[in-house]
């Protein structure tokens, strides 16, 4: 992994997360475009955008399945870091700090923060739900097979299902803007220790401890020549 | 002609539309109405035939499965199929109900309601519920929206096929095909008064015959249909062939297609609206002098611990 001068000296996100994470953004943007001229035609004008709309309706789903897999595959990578501590229920409860910037007041974050962990289990359930629905109304190939109640109602759902989704999306497309650092975290996988500290003090602690072991095996390792190179 | 929109003027709903769809003489207009007289019906087929004469439809030669059904049901090359059922009667006298099932041309299409893609169906001022092929895109929302089963999705083209009740023909003042073809008379074609005048006619011609329960078709759960039944058992349209008590388009589509889509729409709007006055009003969440400040002390305390033999 190749790091550009101007980069800061934290990992936070390695290259593989990062290219996950953005062919998933990609993809559900794609799946948004594509799917809002189906759920109201004030928005039909952007099927001009996949080739006319008989091309939108045949994209739309295998969008759809790309970025399942694509979020299966990031599901996993994070699933450690998004499980839902006691600590993450204070920060939600104090959301109006949170939202107000008074971050002095806030309990100290580990690596994702509350909102961040909700962002995951939500998108996580909308995309089963929208993953089953879809392929129940998809023609041509199931909806044939599918009764017509069940298809009624999975239609209901996967409509119902996008909004949520698409609502979580703003919000985290919006906390990325407005939390400074973050999109450029995402974009090079590095942050600055002050930032870090900033908005993970955990997460934070955690590293500077890994970095005290790193310096104290590299030191036990080192040449005399080394160690007079390495401050 | 065939497949053109053929009254482009007097189109007064559309799929998929807010604006109001022209609707210059809709006033002028008279209602049509298609009466099945299922009582004199004697299942010969030509109605069958002549659709898929007029209308150039050449389905695949199917298997005999020892029923007169034949499609066994409608498909996007068959547009109206006979239904035949024996009945038995509680005198134990057998009766054979044969209905001519097709599109009914709701006043209310729950097609047109379900329908994304604009223009796809469209509903002429005299009533009839019309695909127009060209904009339609194959999501097969139609097939869900439409409360009696009817559309059907073409293997050929994904695109959705049914009964036009055809309109070309009607357009050009000529009755439809499967009207003219009728030996019995037992289909007829005329203004929307004219055939509900005639239905209660037949009705009470049924009635003295001893069919105490002959009546009408024509449902009010979806405002009426542009094309009716008059049953012997008007009680039980489930006789025929399953044909639905009390149609309706379902409440589940309702809820998937009415207030909900554009307050939702709204909402998102809004959402995103309110992302960008939150930013306004409270600003970015950044990190400050005193972070950089805390971690240069960490740091130079490490340091100092680390050096220290």
């Amino acid at each position: 992994m190749s790091l550009a001068k101007s980069d800061p000296p934290l990992q936070r996100y390695s290259v593989w997360n990062r290219l996950n994470h953005w062919l998933v953004a990609i993809s559900f943007v794609l799946l948004v475009l594509s799917g809002l001229p189906f759920f109201h035609p004030f928005f039909w004008s952007l099927t001009a955008l996949f080739g006319g709309p008989t091309m939108t309706r045949i994209l739309h789903p295998y969008i759809g399945l790309f970025m399942t897999l694509m979020f299966l595959f990031m599901a996993v990578a994070f699933f450690k870091e998004s499980l839902i501590k006691r600590r993450d229920l204070q920060w939600l409860r104090q959301i109006r700090d949170v939202l107000a910037n008074r971050d002095e007041r806030l309990p100290p974050v580990g690596k994702n923060n509350a909102g961040q962990k909700l962002v995951y289990w939500i998108m996580l359930g909308c995309i089963v739900l929208l993953l089953v629905t879809g392929l129940l109304i998809w023609q041509p190939y199931f909806a044939g097979a599918v009764p017509i109640t069940l298809r009624r109602l999975a239609s209901l759902g996967h409509a119902a299902v996008a909004f949520v989704a698409i609502l979580t999306l703003i919000i985290h497309v919006y906390s990325g803007i407005w939390v400074k650092g973050s999109f450029q975290a995402m974009v090079r996988g590095r942050v600055s220790w002050a930032w870090a500290r900033h908005h993970h003090g955990l997460w934070y602690e955690e590293e500077r401890e890994k970095a005290r072991k790193r310096r104290a095996i590299d030191r036990r390792h080192a040449t005399p020549t080394n160690r007079q190179e390495s401050p | 002609m065939r497949g053109d929109q053929i009254n482009l003027q007097n189109v007064i709903a559309r799929s998929a539309t807010q604006v109001p769809s022209p609707q210059e003489r809709s006033d002028g207009v008279e209602r049509v109405t298609k009466l099945i007289d299922v009582s004199r019906c004697i299942g010969c087929k030509a109605c069958q035939v002549a659709c898929a004469e007029w209308n150039d439809l050449r389905d695949e030669v199917g298997h005999n499965v020892g029923e007169y059904d034949n499609p066994l049901d409608l498909t996007p090359d068959t547009w109206q199929v006979m239904r035949f059922d024996e009945y038995e009667d509680e005198q134990g006298n057998l009766e054979w109900l044969i209905r001519k099932d097709n599109c009914m041309h709701c006043a209310e299409p729950g097609c047109l309601e379900a329908c994304p893609a604009p223009g796809a169906i469209v509903q002429y001022a005299n009533g009839i519920v019309d695909f127009n092929s060209e904009h339609c895109i194959g999501c097969g929302y139609c097939v869900s929206g439409c409360p009696f089963d009817v559309p059907r999705i073409s293997k050929k083209d994904h695109k959705a096929y049914k009964c036009t009740l055809c309109s070309d023909r009607v357009f050009h003042g000529l009755e439809p095909a499967c009207v003219k073809s009728c030996p019995t008379g037992s289909i007829m074609f005329g203004t929307r008064e004219e055939m509900l005048g005639l239905a209660e006619t037949r009705t009470d011609f049924l009635k003295g015959r001893g069919y105490d329960n002959a009546g009408v078709y024509n449902p009010e759960g979806v405002d009426g249909t542009h094309v009716i039944y008059v049953l012997q058992h008007a009680d039980r349209p489930g006789l025929y062939s399953h044909l639905p008590e009390d149609p309706r388009i379902s409440p589940l589509v309702d809820a998937w297609k009415g207030v909900t889509k554009p307050l939702a729409s709204m909402a998102i709007g809004i959402a995103a609206l309110t992302g960008f006055f939150h930013y306004v009003t409270a600003g970015p969440k950044v990190h400050g002098e005193e972070d950089e400040a805390a971690v240069r002390e960490d740091e130079a305390r490490e340091r100092e611990r680390e050096e220290r033999p």
